[in-house]
């Protein structure tokens, strides 16, 4: 068994050894045909790598052009988005704007002026306390405050048209402040 | 003023709760105090009725007959029905006719009136014999017989219970009237007429947007309510038998129409001009004379019963306040100066009462002032129960239909007497019932 056990080992050393001996061999042959090959070089094979060289610069620019573009529809998608999903808030019987609306209302304004081409409705809401006439008047009032300011930014008003749903359709159908705050809005629709 | 509204409301309570004290009855019924007849009901028995030719049909036919009967007296709100626990006697038994009745079995109950009933039923033909007695006088104070097809029993209880309210107040009551309210289907709102008493709904519109705010024209045929169904508020003005319908749809919103008693003239909220204003406008939408000028919000235009003058609600304070324009001098005068919100007038019959609704510290509930006698308190007819809305007066001035959502699943119609005693569940139908509207008053039940 010892015997055995020895006669293995020593066989590995040696397989080890031989190994060794082979790559280190290899390696020098290697290293020779490289310094071979490098002298063969010539001017025109320079030229075609400096071709090569130019046309993965390009791909290169055209995969970061790419990259951009598709950035760009990216961020024209997340400005849609937030234009439609980021709603104008009211406090308790209020048409007011507030500072963080008139906020909200410029950054609508200047993604109003780069799609000139779109027409919205804005749509004026209210939470359910209160009454269902007055807050019917309400709403159109909370639309027409965001009109007259999108307005005053320079937005067409034959842009943009309004319309109340006062206490009708509401964001949220909780009963606590937390969900009369989200429903007291003006929110905004493309036509 | 608190205080004083909550010791009110405990009075109305206390002597509500307990039962009335026997009392010889000596005047005339007409005299019977309708401004607030609630606080002393007079105690009426209501025993079963008789099968005149002794068929087990006409037992059945009874009991629906006795069952109505019932549940239509509950709408006059100045009767109070004593437990039949108590009767001595059984006419059903002994005979309905004043020759068999023993009329110290019901004054020794406290029973003031007693109502009897007959039934025969003759080849799918039902006969209701009804007679109604004072009982202290022993005197018949109305008898009727009506003939008709099993399906009629209703109607003919109800000309009935028109006849007792004519006979005792000198009114019709509210047994011909109907209402018209707002229930969703499938989410949506959609305008429904019923029975006074909440029976029989019917959907009058097919819109599948938001139909809102119906409004009885003085003659009850036409309703006028604003609809979504073409993209925005606008007024549509329905007449119900022809089912022919035009539009006020002028610019911005056409909201919260209102008739003027007697006229084919409504008044309604435009915002045409870029402003909230109300406007008298012909029933084809033609302007006849802008009513408000006032920067804001000006809205829910209520005529009062004379037509001569409008309450309304404008938020030119600062906050909704009802307010009161003469139509013939112009004069506007603030009428709510409680709380900071206040919408919803409803004119009662006889123009001397406004109900309203108030919100105080979050909750909505109902209010009524009195307009006869100058600024005074209001009453809270609605307290700690839900969210109260919309009240509106029966024909009579008797009781009030308002939406509460005191039974926790949205909001439903209620009804109570206009001293805010008896407030009950109108009925049950599917969604949730808003704006309910009486028709006006009714002249002849005949």
């Amino acid at each position: 068994m010892n015997r055995k056990l020895g006669f293995y080992v020593l066989m590995a050393v040696l397989v080890a050894g031989l190994f060794l001996t082979a790559s280190c061999a290899k390696k020098t042959v290697v290293s020779d045909a490289t310094t071979i090959e490098d002298q063969a070089k010539t001017a025109a094979d320079a030229a075609a790598e400096a071709e090569a060289a130019r046309k993965a610069e390009q791909e290169r620019i055209r995969q970061q052009e790419l990259q951009e573009e598709a950035a760009r529809k990216e961020g024209t998608v997340q400005a849609r988005t937030r234009f439609l999903n980021q709603h104008i808030h009211f406090e308790f019987d209020s048409a007011q704007l507030t500072d963080t609306a008139r906020a909200l209302l410029r950054e609508k304004a200047d993604w109003l002026k780069a799609n000139s081409g779109t027409g919205i409705v804005i749509e004026g809401h209210c939470d359910e306390r209160g009454t269902t006439e007055y807050n019917l008047a309400l709403g159109e009032r909370r639309a027409a405050a965001a009109k007259q300011y999108l307005q005053d930014l320079g937005i067409g008003a034959y842009r943009m048209t309004t319309v109340s749903y006062g206490e009708e359709r509401p964001l949220d159908p909780g009963q606590n402040e937390a969900a009369y705050s989200k429903n007291r809005r003006a929110q905004f629709v493309l036509k | 003023m608190t205080k004083r509204c909550v010791l009110s409301v405990m009075i109305v309570f206390l002597i509500c709760s307990f039962p009335v004290p026997v009392r010889v009855f000596a005047a005339a019924y007409d005299t019977i105090q309708v401004s607030n007849p609630f606080l002393n009901k007079t105690p009426v028995a209501l025993p079963a009725f008789k099968a005149l030719t002794g068929r087990p049909a006409e037992t059945d036919l009874g009991a629906n007959a006795h069952q109505i009967l019932e549940n239509g007296l509950a709408f006059t709100g100045y009767l109070k029905q004593i437990n039949p626990n108590a009767f001595l006697a059984d006419p059903a038994q002994t005979g309905i006719r004043m020759s068999d009745i023993d009329f110290k079995d019901w004054t020794g109950i406290g029973a003031e009136l007693l109502i009897t009933g007959g039934v025969e039923e003759k080849d799918g033909q039902v006969k209701l014999e009804l007679r109604l007695f004072d009982t202290f006088n022993t005197q018949l104070l109305k008898g009727k017989v009506y003939t008709g097809e099993p399906s009629q029993i209703r109607r003919m209880i109800h000309l009935f219970c028109a006849e007792v309210s004519h006979a005792l107040t000198g009114k019709w009551g509210v047994f011909a009237s109907k209402l018209a309210f707002v229930s969703t289907v499938d989410g949506n709102k959609e305008i429904f007429v019923s029975d006074f008493d909440g029976h029989n709904p019917t959907r009058i519109t097919r819109d599948n947007s938001i139909a809102l705010s119906p409004a009885w024209s003085s003659d009850g045929r036409s309703l006028a309510y604003v609809s979504y169904a073409g993209g925005k508020p606008d007024i549509y003005i329905r007449h119900l038998a022809r089912d022919r319908v035009t539009v006020i749809d002028r610019d911005g919103m056409n909201i919260t129409p209102a008739w003027m008693p007697g006229k084919d003239t409504l008044a309604a909220a435009l915002s045409f001009s870029g402003n909230q204003e109300i406007y008298l406008l012909t029933r084809q939408g033609e302007m006849i004379k802008k009513v408000t000028s006032s920067w804001g919000i000006n809205v829910s235009p209520q005529f009062s019963p004379d037509g001569g003058k409008l309450a309304f609600v404008s938020n030119r304070s600062g906050s909704p306040q009802v307010y009161i324009k003469d139509l013939g001098t112009g004069d506007v005068n603030r009428v709510t100066f409680q709380g900071s919100y206040n919408t919803s007038p409803a004119w009662s019959p006889d123009g001397k009462k406004l109900a309203y609704v108030g919100i105080e510290k979050n909750r909505i509930d109902i209010y009524l002032i009195q307009l006869d006698r100058g600024p005074g308190m209001p009453v809270q007819l609605t307290r700690g129960q839900g969210d109260n809305e919309d009240p509106s007066w029966s024909p009579d001035g008797n009781l009030i239909v308002f939406t509460s959502t005191r039974e926790g699943q949205g909001p439903a119609l209620f009804m109570m007497t206009a001293a805010g005693t008896d407030q009950r569940r109108l009925m049950k139908m599917p969604g949730r019932q808003t704006q309910p509207r009486w028709s006006g008053p009714v002249t002849n039940a005949e």
